[in-house]
């Protein structure tokens, strides 16, 4: 690991002293779990009653169907973003004004506005005019126009990031614009993405909790009518949380498998072409 | 659109409110990134443990669960917390985490050279973090630090599902009060567009300002 240029290895002396400061850090780290376990018995937040809920079939089959929804509309506004996303993502480095200026200008209103404000704006804006989507529209369109502009900007990336050679080639050997992306350019720049593509997977589940907001029963809107059926909010919500975290940790993994540099799955087929960097990942939602 | 410039204060309030949130919980976020980001490259076993699990825990969670735990959970658990502040600390866990991976990697990109100076001179772990290792990641960390802060304002929208009249509560409010959708939405999106590129102006010349030439 590359961390390990932080600090030498250790000699007697600072062997010991990490010694007794990882003693120190594990007293600390088990002193504030027993003082939140300790709290919370305080509170009677530990009481049977208000776990037991969680043990009953019916309702952990009611956060199953929330995640069920969750996966639903995660994974098809994910694809829908996809498609968004690469549109115009593309469309903002077409060499056309009339195309690139509308693309660019979506794409950077999309990303500054909050998805919230978005989704309201389908929830209470539009019914104004007597538009009255369902509650699945009203929450997938506005996670498809974030989603997908925020992915656009990684497409421009990664075509951006490859090599100025590969659209000489291209055009070399007579490859109209259209062909060049279609045959060279987008091929390569996917595979680089493949990683953000399971990220762009994650961002959407994670922004589907906004059915919360709309009322569509995903994971964390049937978590919170759990809580509010069984009065046990905290241990609901812990409930929900886990779910999340060990989908989208399982994701992340995939993700982090993608990222590591293809190493003899593909010599065969394909010689080894110098696969641009992927772009920057990190996804806050 | 006359009613809009009649009650535009009310908007005005709730812009001021979403940098109200977005200006103490940042200050928090890094405060609380840092110290994990410490943990997560030291030594110690145990702490980098736990901040590697909170920093997936929270990464992996979406923020309106958090903010939910904390707003609704913090009263069940005995602590009282005034809804704006619980916001602000909602905010500030969750962007902590990515806080923390930014000075994790902001800590990874000082080159080897420089650590192994700051060894060579004597300088304790603690030492070549705080005198040589921080001081230059915390540089090459002004971009990615300035898009935590853009989306610490946008997430702070979020707000709105939980009770707080910020920018989208308050558009939202006044959707309610006066009937008018389309300027209401769009004086907030101005709002947040103001925010975001006047942040990302900020973040473009203090990266400039800070930016080590080598």
């Amino acid at each position: 690991m590359k961390t390990t240029v932080l600090f030498d290895e250790l000699g007697p002396r600072g062997k010991a002293r990490l010694r007794i400061a990882t003693i120190i850090a594990i007293v600390v780290v088990l002193g504030a779990l027993v003082g939140i376990v300790l709290q919370l018995q305080h509170v009677g937040q530990l009481s049977g009653r208000l776990w037991s809920p969680l043990a009953s079939w019916p309702n952990i089959r009611y956060l199953l169907d929330g995640l069920g929804m969750t996966l639903r509309i995660g994974l098809s506004c994910a694809a829908m973003s996809l498609v968004f996303g690469t549109v115009f993502g593309l469309g903002r480095l077409s060499p056309r004004r009339w195309l690139s200026l509308p693309a660019a200008a979506a794409i950077e209103l999309f990303r500054a506005i909050p998805l919230i404000l978005l989704v309201y704006f389908f929830l209470i804006g539009l019914p104004a005019f007597g538009w009255n989507l369902p509650p699945f529209w009203v929450l997938s369109i506005p996670i498809v126009l974030h989603a997908g502009s925020v992915f656009a900007e990684i497409v421009r990336a990664g075509v951006h990031s490859l090599d100025r050679g590969q659209f000489d080639a291209a055009a070399a050997i007579g490859l109209r614009r259209g062909q060049a992306l279609r045959l060279v350019v987008l091929p390569q720049v996917f595979r680089a993405l493949r990683p953000a593509l399971v990220t762009q997977v994650i961002r959407t589940l994670k922004e589907s909790s906004l059915g919360y907001v709309v009322s569509y029963p995903e994971l964390l809107r049937n978590g919170q009518v759990l809580g509010e059926y069984n009065a046990n909010f905290i241990q609901a919500y812990a409930l929900t949380a886990a779910f999340y975290i060990v989908l989208n940790f399982g994701l992340s993994r995939i993700a982090e498998l993608l990222d590591r540099p293809p190493r003899k799955r593909r010599r065969a087929r394909v010689a080894r072409v110098d696969s641009p960097a992927p772009a920057p990942l990190e996804s806050v939602s | 659109m006359s009613v809009l410039f009649d009650h535009i204060g009310e908007l005005l309030t709730g812009l001021l409110v979403t940098l109200e949130l977005a200006v103490l919980a940042f200050p928090l976020a890094l405060l609380i990134g840092t110290v994990l980001g410490v943990c997560r490259v030291g030594p110690i076993g145990p702490l980098r443990a736990v901040a590697g699990f909170y920093v997936q825990c929270l990464r992996n969670s979406p923020l309106l669960l958090v903010l939910v735990m904390v707003v609704f959970g913090l009263p069940y658990v005995g602590a009282t917390v005034p809804l704006f502040g619980s916001v602000v600390l909602g905010l500030g866990l969750y962007f902590g985490a990515y806080v923390c991976e930014t000075v994790r990697s902001g800590v990874a990109a000082v080159p080897t050279g420089q650590i192994e100076a700051a060894r060579a001179l004597g300088l304790t772990f603690a030492g070549v973090l705080r005198q040589v290792v921080l001081p230059q990641a915390f540089r090459s960390m002004a971009q990615p630090l300035g898009s935590i802060f853009i989306n610490v304002c946008l997430a702070s929208a979020l707000g709105a599902a939980v009770g707080v009249q910020e920018l989208t509560g308050s558009a939202r409010q006044f959707n309610l009060d006066h009937a008018q959708p389309i300027p209401s939405f769009i004086a907030a999106a101005i709002g947040y567009l103001l925010i975001t590129l006047t942040a990302g102006q900020l973040t473009g010349v203090i990266e400039r300002k800070v930016r080590i030439r080598r």
